[in-house]
């Protein structure tokens, strides 16, 4: 018997690249699907991949690599998809010489992410087939699949998973590798250049092929019937059917493992068997409004949310009409995520807070700048938008205006989109302050590699975009590089920037607190000494608390010894204890 | 054997993952079906975090949910009193008491509740150990949830030398020995 082994989904999914005979793979991190790639760097010998600057680069990588003839993958988000959205809509026209596969990653629930938009209304909208597993044996087997109806159909697959299924870990049964000869590129501009001529002929085509392909989903074996008690007939899939299987047992069901294009007449056949018909799908009534417009009489989005996750107890009220008693939770302070003891972007948000200035926002640990006690962040919308957002303010309402505002932006995101909106800046007479948070890595998802850090996904040395460079090559004059802990250096820093009647780019390089591992100097504070002034807690470091009578307490297990709250005491009551090694 | 329903709660950045990597091990070691879920990302930052493992002979569902946990292992006190309506009637509540006070009690804006293991102990069977401090007079405060897996341990359903097993398996090589000691400490209890 083949060895199994305990495997979350993004590290099958990885698995399955590996067996599929994927040759070359590109992505942006992006939770929930950011350890993808990060597992396939155990095949590199077998399997190139990269980090790309952002998903439309990550995904054009993969067209190339598909039209040259190798089996080839990009991995993303599902927002990620939207930067995507350019290449994505152009290859469906395309389709494939190796095949081709975009790994998107939804997040019902919203655990890590800006939006709960549902990747198959995209793919719906791009007429790209989609596959989703339910668990990580599926996430594994399913991409092989992927790859082979990839290649018989000429088209592109997206291969939706979710928070849940990504970031959950089931048993997998490993294989070899499929070594896939290289196909043969020949040169065709009937299918490869999508100018008018030629892309009003592929239309036509991938209509063709999108329909011998749902045809051909009646009988795919990953579409499957799980035929019971026929007094419940449900249609689901993915994650979803886990919370079908748990809750209701002894119903006949649908399990779809392409939900894009869908089986009718395997539907049809199914909805005639069953008295009631129920739709469980998370997020939007993608296979619901298709099954309804046949004139399939179904319960979907009447009794279940179009939001968040799903799960058994809830199937068990609305479907089973069960009284489900659990206990209420006790009453208790929200814990919301907060930036970590020591993290540099806490110095600058204590700057800025303290200069009254509204920041435009973006995506990023810098994000939680928005909440309090720092409440500096005013907007966030998507990757590299805090640049162009400020842009946008100081034309409609002129140079005065901005004055008090600045936009932040890590490295990474500056990088991934961000840059295009300096350069418009620049070239639009803009007069606003930019801040890079340059902490030298992807840092929400956990630390990623990126074009300025030197080194690449697999490891290798490489060269590092020289950020101060890149923005001065854009026209900025004015490039000023700061210590985010030199608070006094990065408030004079700040004035004179917005002083000026022309763009300026202030870089705070100081990297992430967690890049670091060796052991911290620590700070202990002197309750003799403390005034009870209330300074040293106004950037709210999770590290320091209020004893009983007002002083300050520092809990040496989440010291780093950064030294903010030392700088900001007037008392001499924080010291420095013990110099790291 | 009915699936067995485990949940670790704590603050992201206290080790949740690498125990449910020792659970995960754990349970196949065992011969298990078992399923996993984890948070990953912003949630990770200082937030509060929870992990689900459930094991048996077949599991679907990869979460817990109210009511049906038979051991929850909490990190930090006002995260045990979060989650412990997941308990199911006869549940076991393992609470490091180690108190991390959240954003908006270190700005004022709430206030951490008192007397939290007094008032969890009048409804389920809590069994609570400062794990934190104990640790440290081991060497390293990080090898604090190892103590407290120790407990759970006693109400699992695996001999010592299974865990052992995975803890070499699981942890980094430089840390075995100091590992395997902080769980002795809290099998021992």
């Amino acid at each position: 018997m083949a060895e199994k082994v305990i495997m979350l989904g993004n590290e099958a999914i990885a698995r399955g690249a590996y067996e599929a005979g994927v040759k070359v793979s590109s992505a942006y991190p992006g939770t929930p699907s950011t350890e993808i790639s990060e597992y396939l760097v155990q095949y590199k010998e077998d399997v190139y991949e990269e980090w790309a600057p952002n998903e439309k680069v990550a995904a054009e990588v993969a067209v190339g690599a598909s039209i040259s003839g190798v089996r080839a993958m990009a991995c993303m988000k599902h927002v990620g998809l939207n930067v995507a959205a350019d290449p994505l809509y152009s290859v469906s026209y395309m389709g494939v010489n190796g095949g081709l596969v975009l790994v998107v990653a939804d997040d019902p629930g919203l655990y890590s992410s800006q939006n709960e938009q549902d990747t198959r209304m995209v793919a719906r909208a791009a007429q790209i087939p989609v596959i989703e597993p339910s668990d990580s044996a599926e996430a594994k087997d399913f991409f092989k699949t992927a790859f082979e109806l990839s290649e018989k159909y000429d088209r592109p697959f997206i291969f939706r998973t979710t928070t849940r299924l990504a970031h959950s870990q089931g048993l997998v049964e490993l294989q070899e590798r499929n070594e896939v000869p290289d196909k043969e590129y020949v040169k065709n501009i009937r299918k490869n250049v999508m100018m008018p001529g030629n892309a009003r002929l592929r239309h036509v085509e991938i209509e063709k092929r999108n329909q011998e392909l749902a045809e051909a989903a009646n009988t795919l074996p990953i579409n499957t019937l799980e035929m019971n008690d026929t007094s419940i007939g449900v249609i689901t899939s993915g994650i979803p059917y886990q919370y079908v299987k748990e809750a209701l047992p002894n119903v006949s069901v649908l399990k779809l493992g392409m939900v894009n294009p869908l089986p009718r007449k395997m539907i049809e056949d199914f909805a005639a068997k069953v008295d009631t018909l129920y739709i469980v799908e998370e997020l939007d009534p993608v296979i619901e409004e298709q099954v309804k417009s046949w004139g399939i009489q179904a319960i979907g989005k009447e009794i279940f949310t179009v939001q968040g996750e799903y799960s058994a107890n809830m199937l068990r009220t609305a479907v089973l009409k069960e009284e489900v008693k659990v206990k209420a939770p006790a009453e208790a302070p929200q814990r919301p995520p907060i930036l970590c003891p020591g993290c540099p972007h806490r110095s600058v948000y204590h700057v800025l807070n303290k200069l009254k200035l509204h920041a435009a926002g973006d995506i990023g640990c810098y994000t939680l700048g928005a909440v309090a006690p720092l409440s500096v962040v005013d907007t966030t919308m998507c990757m590299g938008s805090s640049i162009s957002t400020l842009h946008g303010m100081e034309k409609a309402r002129g140079r005065e205006y901005i004055k008090d505002w600045v936009a932040v932006i890590g490295d990474s995101t500056f990088l991934h989109t961000g840059v295009n909106s300096l350069m418009n800046m620049v070239y639009n007479h803009a007069s606003g302050t930019v801040m890079i948070l340059d902490n030298s890595t992807t840092g929400m998802t956990g630390h990623q590699d990126h074009a300025a850090t030197g080194k690449t996904l697999m490891g290798d040395p490489t060269y590092a975009i020289d950020i101060p460079a890149l923005c001065k090559a854009l026209g900025v004059k004015n490039v000023v590089e700061v210590n985010a802990f030199d608070i006094s250096l990065l408030e004079k820093t700040i004035k004179e920037e917005q002083a000026k009647e022309e763009v300026s780019v202030i870089i705070t390089k100081s990297p992430c607190v967690l890049l670091d591992k060796s052991k911290k100097p620590l700070y202990i504070a002197h309750e003799d000494k403390c005034k009870k002034c209330g300074m040293c807690m106004k950037p709210g470091c999770p590290a320091m608390t209020k004893n009983v009578d007002g002083t300050i307490h520092i809990d040496d297990t989440m010291c780093t010894g950064c030294g903010l709250c030392e700088t900001l005491c007037k008392f001499d009551a924080i010291e420095l204890v013990k110099v790291g090694e | 054997m009915a699936t067995k329903n485990i949940m670790i709660v704590g603050v992201g950045g206290q080790g949740t993952l690498l125990t449910s990597r020792i659970l995960g091990g754990l349970t196949i070691a065992g011969g298990y079906d078992v399923k996993l879920s984890e948070v990953h990302g912003m949630a990770q930052r200082g937030g509060s975090v929870v992990t689900f493992v459930r094991y048996g002979e077949k599991v679907a569902e990869p979460i817990v949910e109210e009511g049906q946990a038979d051991v929850i292992i909490a990190f930090e006190r006002l995260e045990a009193l979060r989650y412990a309506h997941f308990l199911k009637k006869d549940g076991v509540l393992i609470v490091n008491d180690w108190r991390i006070d959240p954003m908006p009690v270190v700005i004022g804006a709430a206030e951490y509740p008192e007397n939290i293991l007094e008032t969890l102990e009048k409804e389920y069977k809590v069994y609570k150990v400062n794990a934190t401090e104990e640790s440290k007079k081991l060497g390293n405060p990080r090898v604090f949830n190892l103590i407290v897996l120790g407990i759970a341990a006693q109400h699992m359903d695996f001999t010592k030398e299974q865990w052992y097993d995975v803890i070499e398996k699981t942890v980094p090589p430089k840390t075995i020995q100091i590992n395997k000691k902080a769980f002795d400490v809290g099998y021992e209890l």
